[in-house]
């Protein structure tokens, strides 16, 4: 049954895994590149004392394959869900020939469960070794860049959850739908859908983030302005802590009150009534400017805020990294597991 | 004798629809059987059912004393080919049988090949540019050449031209000499039947209307007619199956294991299809007057 389930998903598997080979031509061909880009300068900028420079220069090399390859890592397990997936069992379904199929020799529990296996871990390995590749061509971006968390999802192992995962989905989907497009529609959506969710809800909450104060001073300040229109708001810069996933900052008093608008007011009325700088509309926190102009109301401002109110910080700390990669990886095999079950179980019970 | 099917209270139900219901009926072994019926009467289900494909939802059903579907051994008893007769369109034939070779322990490799090579199929085509009578041959050989012990064909004629039809047939006739397979084969084309069934069931809205050996059939179904008269006044051992009148004469099909000695009767020899066709007319009329008996009751 191996044999057959092979046979006829080889051509299928020549397709991606073609495709896997000339991205592999593609970043060998341009990785050692970046390797030796990274080593004679971001590697010695301490030397020469200026890393900020070194750095940037540094990103701003192969940052559009950067892009695509990131992209690529997002998107394969996709397509591997719609178009392995979902065609699986529905096209067997939709053409009649599961007729043929499970009236072979081989129970279809069988049949079901080894086609599960076997286009599976060929999901599972394609994903793998994407994942393996990028990860490689990126780790001297990923120094630089000193954020481990941003393309998390883009690297190690979590990409082959979402592959067993999407897989899975779309056998699945296919198994009840038992019509290929149809089947390939609602895989991709449920597939996006339950990757955001899951990155907005149930992600974050993994791990309990661990907390830390920092005193309120002109390093921890970013800078002070109004949001979108809203009340004056003195913004809080995100502390030097590398590869740190931030969660929130804000600046709090002993007993743990934010900092109101009040409080702000009556401790810095200088600060609005000036033609003070604010942050352009429709800006973010980070888009915030910082106030040069009035610097001495602000250094004031800040001094006398410094006395009673403090930043904390909410973050997971870069040694978690591997906790997360390996709890998210077993989510969504789990998850694959479970729909894997469903899938056999479905074909055995409720397609007869 | 053993069964080579055996059902009691047999029934399928799709939601609120029953597509098969309370049908019991007994097929020899060692026959080629005609499953003949109205389209609905519940053939296909039937089959699907003898196969493993679907399960019972009510009563019970063995092929070969055993339960359908229920394990490799009893898949591999059994041969199946399904209406229109379902193949991989992106593999080709050698692909197909290199399959049934994977899939099936008894599997004879040689007479897959030697079957293809006297229909005069390339192996390298691919399935879907087959055309219908070959894709119709080629579901046969795999089914034919995992040597099960019964072979059960859903309409695998119908939609195959008259040449095709007789090809395919042939075929089947010949697997059936050589290896001694039991057939069941569905078809509501009953001159198909009569050239190679030598047992027949007439299947109307799941029950059996009359399921006996071709010759024996044959034998004891007559075409009687004389001058107009109630057919009530027959012996009682001669059951009417059909009945019409003119206004002089009266023309009846009987089913009488004696001989018709009423000289007032002429008695012509009956065809497999007038006698499908009479029993499917009485069962239909069963269920008109047991309609219209419910509506009087009302």
């Amino acid at each position: 049954m191996i044999r057959f389930a092979w046979l006829q998903f080889r051509n299928q598997a020549a397709v991606i895994f073609g495709g896997l080979a000339v991205v592999a031509i593609i970043l060998a061909i341009t990785g050692p590149h970046l390797v030796h880009l990274y080593d004679t300068t971001v590697a010695t900028c301490a030397t020469h004392g200026d890393c900020s420079t070194a750095t940037g220069e540094f990103l701003k090399s192969d940052h559009t394959l950067q892009i695509l390859f990131d992209a690529l890592v997002v998107v394969v397990p996709g397509i591997i869900g719609v178009f392995w997936g979902a065609p699986l069992i529905a096209r067997e379904l939709e053409s009649g020939t599961f007729r043929l199929a499970w009236t072979q020799s081989v129970t279809r529990t069988r049949w079901v469960a080894l086609k599960l296996g076997v286009v599976g871990l060929a999901s599972i390995a394609a994903v793998g070794l994407l994942s393996l590749m990028v990860t490689w061509w990126s780790s001297p971006i990923d120094r630089a860049n000193a954020s481990m968390y941003t393309p998390f999802d883009q690297r190690d192992l979590v990409p082959l959850g979402y592959a067993a995962f999407a897989f899975v989905l779309g056998v699945l989907c296919g198994v009840l739908i038992r019509r290929t497009i149809p089947a390939m529609a609602t895989t991709l959506v449920a597939f996006v859908a339950t990757r955001l969710l899951f990155n907005h809800f149930v992600l974050p909450k993994l791990i309990a983030p661990t907390q830390r104060s920092f005193a309120l001073n002109g390093v921890t300040v970013q800078g002070f302005g109004q949001m979108n229109g809203g009340p004056f708001t003195l913004f809080p810069a995100n502390p030097n802590i590398p590869n740190a996933w931030f969660y929130s900052t804000q600046f709090v008093d002993r007993a743990g009150h934010p900092l109101s608008t009040q409080a702000l007011t009556s401790a810095c009325p200088l600060l609005q009534s000036g033609p003070g700088p604010s942050a352009p509309a429709g800006g973010g926190v980070e888009s915030a400017v910082p106030a040069p102009g009035a610097g001495s109301a602000l250094h004031d401002c800040i001094t006398k805020l410094g006395a009673t109110y403090h930043e904390v910080v909410a973050f997971q700390p870069a040694n978690r990294y591997w906790s997360f990669q390996w709890l998210e990886l077993a989510l969504y095999l789990g998850a694959a597991v479970v729909l894997a079950g469903t899938c056999i179980w479905w074909v055995r019970h409720r397609l007869s | 004798m053993t069964a080579v099917l055996e059902t009691t209270g047999l029934g399928k139900q799709y939601g609120k629809r029953w597509a098969l219901h309370d049908c019991s009926l007994t097929i020899p072994e060692g026959r080629v059987v005609g499953l003949v019926g109205p389209n609905g009467a519940g053939k296909t289900t039937l089959l699907q059912l003898a196969a493993g494909l679907l399960t019972p939802t009510a009563g019970t059903i063995e092929v070969l004393s055993g339960r359908p579907g229920d394990g490799p051994d009893q898949l591999g008893r059994v041969g199946f080919v399904a209406q229109d007769t379902p193949t991989y369109s992106r593999l080709s034939v050698s692909q197909h049988l290199r399959m049934g070779g994977l899939l099936n322990p008894h599997w004879d490799d040689e007479l897959a090949a030697r079957r293809i090579e006297v229909l005069d199929i390339d192996p390298r085509q691919r399935a879907g540019s087959l055309s219908g009578g070959q894709r119709a041959q080629l579901a046969l050989t795999l089914a034919i050449a995992k040597r099960p012990e019964v072979l059960l064909l859903d309409e695998p004629v119908a939609s195959l031209d008259p040449l095709a039809r007789r090809e395919f047939l042939q075929v089947l006739m010949e697997v059936v000499a050589e290896h001694g397979v039991s057939v069941v084969l569905s078809s509501h084309l009953v001159a198909d039947l009569e050239r190679v069934c030598d047992y027949l069931v007439v299947l109307v809205a799941s029950h059996v209307q009359v399921a006996d050996d071709v010759a024996e059939l044959l034998a004891t179904h007559h075409r009687i007619s004389g001058p107009r008269r109630d057919s009530r006044g027959l012996p009682a051992d001669q059951h009417v199956i059909e009945e019409s009148h003119t206004d002089r004469q009266t023309t009846l099909l009987v089913q009488t294991d004696q001989p018709i000695l009423d000289p007032a009767w002429t008695t012509r020899s009956v065809t497999l299809e007038d006698l499908v066709l009479a029993y499917m007319g009485q069962a239909r009329d069963e269920e008109r007057s047991r309609k219209s008996g419910l509506g009087v009751l009302r």
